[in-house]
């Protein structure tokens, strides 16, 4: 199953965002978030923390797939495949080993608007990890075998999805939304574009992208602000100063329209897509607390009990924020039996112009506000890599350091008006719908 | 994305290995830095209770395992386990339908639910102020459910809408479930956890009712708390709400009908219009770590992990990395299983490589560890490996809850689980060799083919 509004760090709030601190409370969170700055100015945000004994390092540079240059599409993720595949003077398989003898594990990887990497270790053998991971992102060293051989495998997966019916109905779904816009390219390539990619690509891209003006680090564990100025310096001090990013347009997603892809399956795959809010917008919790009540809730929403519980036309169904740099939405998304498609189509349509008459009622929205109050902290605290996905992303959207200890009154002081103008806002437009099936109305299958 | 609802997470293969890998790496959490340690005691009911403490963040987990799964079904009835534990999110006499989900929502609080072939677990994280509240509504569902058929038939249509949605429209799933039917002949760990469809669709009030009342008692659960608590309040949080439930029978010991010994080579082969690039797996049955030798499963799970599990392994390294004939492939073992477990290995060709290529190249690195060993290098690192993921794995409670409740609800105890890095640190190459040996034996395994259709549809 698929996401959609594409491949995203969807829905703020309740699943991803979040976080607090060590010392927090799930409501009113005293977060004990440490800015850190070295001395060549390289800020982090650290959360010290010495019960267990591992360091988790978080970090990510504007870009992603946005930045891939027309015609070398895959270019960011061919990239952070290569990270760990030879770096300094060391080739890949003694970088891989030094790696494993010292305990630690790294990954880097893209997504639409960044390049982010990511790292744990034991405490105890730290010093070797940063060593290491300061050569990947310093000094790649792109060699012609592991571009070969990352490159085929990459490769290997496209084929290997070709006739997958899913995976052509999602490019035939970007591409309706997005038009000419880079979100609307396959974020992994195609063959061809994957071919024309050289190793001087791949350097330009690391040179334009792996700057400091952009850089947002986070880290988690048993490591002091001061050891960690001088990591911070080491890491990231000999990186150029700024970015060169290519400019990328804001996007709204073309709505009202119906995009088919007829395939004999067993169940067909809903989506619906409309207009959303940008995570800096003034009304985002509004919007967030509305979807919420609408389909964000696992087993409490509006759809889950009117598509699931009560009808039982599906296993799941949910609604969600995407908020992407350049573009959001709202999305609903379900996989119901072939012969009841239309009907589940009808009661998604129902619910949501329900919602967008009347909003919720104050007792929805009063539940609402609690459960995202609430989970923040809990989807958030319990582990290194939550909290340092967290931290990141505040910085990511400029949310201020601060931003736990505001976040529950910004919540509490959502009106019942403003949900209720922000169910207007998005679901009165007439949605993007996906449709991926059988064609016609078939004979019910056992 | 959260495909979760009652969500029924089938806890195999690479997963399990996963979490058997990092599980049994609590080994250490015994003296966790707080100085606490892990308390096991039980009820006077016969509940079985495990507090992990952890107090880095004011978030506790808390679970039930029932000691029943979909291999404990009833012949004809598959599916019920499963659908059973989405029944268990209906109302009881005190409590309506979505009211302890609301509650859970109102905190903030998440809670799922999952079945495997060996047990059923239901759980909730929340702030440490409401585990009482969450004790309290979990052991009213234990034995007080109300069961109607108005509840039951809307239910039914959403795991037929499961199977549809995990099962019949993926390829893989489908070549996975008949692997299952074909490597295990007589263990019930053939049917598919999920049921199959026409079984599933004959599901009624009265299996539900039956499988409940077997099953559902203090005296087949276990308790797995793990969080910001201490053990004397999860004990008297637990009496007062759990020890109030009246002991059921005495379930008898879970005796499935085990394997004959096995002497063919099968093949499965499933062709598929979506599927473009062909892929293969070998599945041998091996001892679980309950059903092993002591030191076996230990043995095992080295041997995948040295084989194929990452890449760094021996397979990973010599048919992705050196000889470029593979875009994947590796190898796992499944030993959290009350009865006997499974080890694969798989591949899929990369560029003009053929399948057969892959499988051949695959098979002479078992044979070369079955003929040579492994080096005391490699042996080093893996176990280095399994000690280090038990440190990471303190990380996070929820993995630590899992892994006791996986361990106790298969046979093993808190002992095993502490003595694990121990028992891993003793294995020698000799071990590997024997196990290697005695298991994957190609006379004794399921190779599965997933193929494109022929001829080639567009």
């Amino acid at each position: 199953m698929t996401d959609c509004l594409g491949k995203t760090r969807v829905f703020a709030a309740a699943l991803f965002l979040a976080a607090a601190t060590f010392l927090a409370s799930p409501v009113g969170a005293e977060v004990a978030i440490q800015p850190v700055t070295s001395s060549k100015g390289i800020t982090a945000w650290l959360v010290e923390d010495y019960s267990v004994p591992i360091v988790t390092i978080r970090f990510s540079f504007q870009g992603g797939h946005t930045q891939d240059p027309p015609g070398k599409e895959g270019l960011s993720e061919l990239m952070s495949g290569l990270f760990d595949e030879g770096a300094g003077d060391l080739d890949s398989d003694a970088f891989q080993t030094q790696l494993d003898e010292g305990g630690a594990e790294m990954r880097f990887g893209a997504d639409r608007d960044t390049v982010y990497g990511w790292m744990r270790t034991l405490a105890d053998t730290k010093d070797e990890a940063f060593d290491l991971l300061r050569l990947a992102v310093e000094q790649p060293r792109f060699d012609a075998a592991p571009i070969d051989r990352i490159r085929a495998q990459i490769v290997a997966g496209i084929v290997a999805s070709e006739r997958d019916p899913d995976t052509a109905a999602q490019r035939r779904w970007q591409v309706a939304l997005y038009g000419d816009h880079p979100y609307a390219r396959p974020e992994v390539g195609t063959e061809a574009s994957l071919a024309a990619i050289t190793a001087d690509d791949l350097r330009a891209y690391h040179k334009a992208v792996f700057a400091r003006d952009t850089l947002k680090v986070a880290v988690v564990g048993a490591i002091d602000a001061e050891t960690l100025k001088r990591k911070l310096d080491d890491l990231f001090g000999n990186l150029p100063e700024t970015s060169n990013l290519r400019p990328v347009e804001t996007v709204a997603p073309k709505l009202s329209q119906e995009v088919r892809f007829d395939y004999d399956l067993p169940q067909t795959s809903l989506q619906l897509a409309y207009p959303g809010v940008p995570r800096s917008d003034p009304e985002f919790f509004a919007a967030h607390l509305m979807n919420h009540i609408l389909g964000g809730g696992t087993f409490t929403s509006r759809l889950f009990d009117e598509v699931r519980e009560k009808r039982g036309l599906a296993y799941s169904v949910t609604s969600y924020l995407v908020t992407n740099k350049y573009s959001s939405g709202l999305v609903v998304s379900t996989a119901t039996r072939s012969d009841r498609a239309g009907e589940t189509l009808d009661v998604i349509r129902d619910v949501v112009h329900k919602m967008a008459e009347d909003g919720p009622t104050e007792a929805e929205l009063a539940a609402a506000k609690k459960y995202v109050i609430g989970a923040y902290a809990m989807n958030n605290l319990d582990t290194s890599g939550a909290i340092a996905t967290t931290l990141l992303q505040l910085q990511e959207e400029n949310l201020g350091i601060d931003y736990m200890q505001k976040r529950v009154a910004q919540i509490d002081a959502v009106t019942i008006e403003q949900v209720r103008a922000a169910a207007r806002r998005l679901l009165n437009a007439e949605p993007a719908v996906l449709v991926v099936g059988p064609p016609a109305t078939p004979e019910p299958k056992g | 994305m959260k495909l979760n609802t009652n969500t029924r997470r089938v806890l195999r293969g690479v997963v399990l290995a996963l979490v058997l890998a990092a599980g049994p790496a609590f080994a250490d959490a015994g003296k966790k830095p707080a100085g606490e340690e892990i308390s096991h005691f039980l009820l006077g009911n016969g509940m079985e209770v495990v507090v992990i403490p952890d107090h880095r963040a004011p978030i506790v987990t808390h679970m039930v395992w029932y000691k029943v799964g979909s291999a404990d079904e009833p012949p004809g009835k598959s599916g019920i386990a499963h659908f059973f534990e989405h029944l268990m999110f209906k109302g009881t006499e005190k409590h309506k339908a979505g009211e302890f989900g609301a509650k859970i929502a109102e905190i903030g609080g998440s809670e799922n639910a999952f079945t495997s072939d060996d047990f059923t677990a239901y759980f909730q994280t929340v702030s440490p102020d409401a585990l009482g509240t969450m004790m309290d509504y979990e052991a009213d569902r234990m034995r007080n459910l109300i069961l109607t058929d108005a509840v039951i038939g809307p239910e039914r249509d959403v795991v037929l809408e499961e199977r549809r949605s995990r099962i019949e429209t993926s390829p893989d799933a489908l070549l996975a479930e008949e692997i299952d039917a074909t490597l295990y002949q007589n263990h019930p760990y053939r049917i598919p956890v999920i049921g199959w469809m026409h079984e599933m669709e004959k599901l009624n009030r009265a299996d539900a009712v039956a499988f409940y009342d077997r099953y559902y008692a203090p005296n087949n659960a276990i308790l797995v708390v793990a969080g910001d608590v201490d053990a004397n309040t999860v004990r008297t949080l637990a009496e007062a709400t759990y020890g109030k439930v009246a002991r059921g029978p005495d379930l008898p010991p879970r005796l499935r009908p085990q394997e004959p010994e096995q002497n063919t080579a099968r093949t499965v082969t499933l062709s598929d219009p979506r599927v473009t690039t062909p892929s293969f797996s070998k599945s041998w049955l091996a001892p679980s770590y309950n059903t092993a030798e002591p030191g076996e499963g230990e043995a095992l799970d080295l041997l995948s992990e040295i084989l194929g599990g990452g890449v760094r392994s021996r397979i990973y390294q010599a048919l992705v990395v050196k000889a470029g004939i593979a875009s994947t492939a590796g190898a796992y073992y499944d030993g959290t299983k009350l009865d006997t477990g499974s080890f694969v290995v798989y591949g899929a060709p990369r560029g003009d490589a053929k399948l057969e290529e892959v499988q051949a190249a695959i098979d002479a690195e078992i044979a070369a560890v079955v003929k040579d060993g492994v080096t005391e290098e490699e042996l080093e690192a893996a176990k280095n490996r399994f000690l280090r993921s038990m440190i990471f794995a303190q990380d996070s409670q929820s993995s630590m809850a899992n892994i006791y409740g996986t361990a106790l609800a298969t046979g093993g105890t808190v002992d095993d689980i502490l003595g694990w890095p121990d028992r891993i640190r003793k294995v020698t190459s000799a071990d590997l060799v024997k196990a290697a040996a005695k298991y994957l034996r190609s006379s004794g395994s399921v190779t599965g083919y997933l193929l494109p259709a022929e001829p080639v549809q567009n």
